[in-house]
């Protein structure tokens, strides 16, 4: 059975960046090991501009932040395979991993590796995870799919659209499908407030007078072999139809954007330990996962807006991997939990080992859309850190960078919460 | 004096801009957290631009289509012409990516690239 240090689960943005950050602590036994006849994960059909801003410092399109990590993988010649499959990963005994794949070349395999970066990103919540009644008529596709079917087969899902779910990639559609001469009906978004970032709303919808309906649902889809369509409701704040203010919308297709979901049925086939809130795995400052030597990044630890964060961290974690392979982590004294709490809904990483050599930082999501509030960072009762901010919302990732002295200080559990200014 | 609400979108962050119009002239703009806000804010209310991407047919090549991207930003009201133009267009693989597919995206002086590559078949 072949022996590595490291094996990569993911050749995604997550996957590549892991795998060069190990490269640099001086690991070169690893394999990448794809689904894909191609790396570059996700980035492959993401063709609009926005990426790259923070960790470039510049606006590329999804291809070309790939291809930055492509060429860099290929010119330190990391090895990866493609177009396979990872069936599942043990524990061994001697604590080493077992990992079978299958591929058409290699058949079944095993390989062995002291360390794994699970790096398999996200998939869509489908309408089958939203009760949406009605029949199964044809012309209904998540938004990724049919991003799919437009830019990397170059066809048209149809005609006349309504997208319900107002997540980034079903704005990224509105767009993209309203220049390939589509007539965007409408984007219905259950919620208050949209999923997706500000300046996609801008962009791909507000740039094409697109409604955006907040507080509305699709409440039937009308068709029987294909979608002729759908009828449209405003919810109350318990997300409720409201009888009366529902609307028939005449459209021959239904783009679902309504959430991603970390991929993670490797990792609870191996044992990982899940958080309830971000569908990924609970991890210590080093991204790793409950299982020593077996590390998270990138959407399938939880899901991210922007694929610069997703490199940071997965940056991160290839080299902390690499650490754990050398026997090089510190011994960690005390382990301490951080919690979310007062509108932020979870905080990564969920555990901290103190004392800590480098400066932290912590990401979190909010609940809800908040002004004017103090984020902050609290050992017990003590306030660690504080930091104002106008406005927070759900659909933005937010984090805060706290020093290494000041955590080492921190003489109980942590709480990452929301303070409204003032107060 | 008119104003005007803007959201940046420059960057993620996405500041709430309030952009001050005198006939066609910018007063003043406020709300943004950096100067690329400000530039934003002024274009915006003026000459708004936007990068335009999409895809481009490709015979022969190990994929059929290559996505493309105009290299600057465009005027706003020239994306569907410009949709028009790239419409009509077929590469021959390979490409690579970068390739200058169009010169001159109608007129606007701004090339239309390739952003990846296709091997031959
Ligand atoms: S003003 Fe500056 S910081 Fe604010 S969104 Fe625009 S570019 Fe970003």
């Amino acid at each position: 059975m072949e022996t590595l240090d490291l094996v990569i689960v993911g050749g995604g943005p997550a996957g590549m960046a892991a795998a060069l950050g190990a490269y640099e602590e001086g690991i070169r036994k690893m394999l990448i090991l794809d689904r894909e006849p191609q790396l570059g994960g996700i980035l492959e059909q993401c063709i609009h501009n926005g990426f790259g801003l923070h960790r470039f410092g510049e606006e590329l399109t999804g291809p070309e932040y790939a291809d930055r990590y492509i060429q860099k993988v290929t010119e330190l010649q990391i090895p990866y395979r493609l177009q396979t499959m990872v069936l599942n990963i043990h524990m061994a005994e001697d604590r080493d991993k077992l990992i079978t794949a299958v591929n058409e070349e290699d058949g079944l395999f095993t390989v062995k590796a002291k360390a794994v970066v699970l790096a398999m990103g996200c998939r869509e919540r489908n309408r089958g995870a939203l009760n949406t009644p009605g029949t199964r008529p044809a012309g209904i596709y998540t938004a990724g799919a049919a991003q799919k079917f437009v830019n990397i087969k170059g066809y048209m899902p149809g005609k006349k659209v309504v997208i319900l779910g107002s997540g980034d990639i079903g704005l990224i559609m509105a767009r993209r499908m309203t220049l390939e001469g589509a007539k965007v009906e409408a984007v219905c978004e259950i919620q208050p407030y949209s999923g997706g970032l500000t300046r996609n709303i801008v962009q791909c919808l507000e740039d094409f007078d697109i409604p955006l309906l907040l507080s509305h649902t699709i409440t039937q889809i009308h068709g029987k072999k294909r979608v002729t369509g759908v009828t449209i409701a405003q919810v109350d704040e318990r997300k409720n139809p409201i009888p009366g203010t529902e609307r028939y919308i005449e459209c021959d297709t239904v783009l679902l954007s309504v959430g991603l979901i970390p991929e993670n049925e490797l990792s609870l086939g191996a044992g990982v330990q899940l958080d309830g809130v971000t569908g990924g795995a609970l991890v210590d400052e080093t991204r790793q996962t409950s299982l020593p030597g077996v590390f998270a990044c990138g959407n399938v630890l939880h899901v991210h807006d922007l694929v610069d964060y997703v490199s940071e961290e997965s940056d991160l974690a290839g080299r902390n991997a690499a650490k754990y392979i050398r026997h090089q982590k510190a011994e960690a004294t005390i382990q301490r939990k951080i919690t979310a709490s007062g509108g932020v809904r979870y905080v990564i990483p969920q555990t901290i080992h103190l004392p800590v050599t480098e400066d932290q930082r912590f990401y979190f999501r909010v609940g809800d859309i908040y002004n004017k509030v103090k984020i902050t960072v609290k050992s017990g009762d003590e306030v660690l850190y504080q930091k104002g901010k106008a406005k927070v919302v759900p659909g933005e990732m937010e984090s805060v960078a706290i020093k290494a002295d000041v955590l080492n200080r921190a003489g109980a559990d942590l709480e990452v919460t929301l303070v409204q200014e003032g107060k | 004096m008119e104003t005007k609400n803007l959201t940046c979108i420059v960057c993620p962050v996405g500041c709430s801009l309030t952009v001050t119009l005198d006939g066609d002239k910018v007063v003043s703009v406020t709300g943004n957290t950096c100067k690329r806000g400000e530039a934003y804010g002024i274009a915006e209310c003026t000459a708004p631009t936007r990068v335009l991407t999409s895809t481009v047919r490709v015979e022969g090549g190990t994929a059929p289509f290559v996505s493309v991207k105009s290299k600057e930003a465009i005027p706003k009201g020239m994306l569907f012409e410009a949709m028009e133009a790239v419409n009509k267009i077929t590469l021959h693989a390979p490409c690579a990516i970068g390739d200058v597919v169009i010169e001159d995206l109608c007129g606007s002086g701004i090339p239309l690239v390739t952003t990846k590559g296709v091997k031959k078949r």
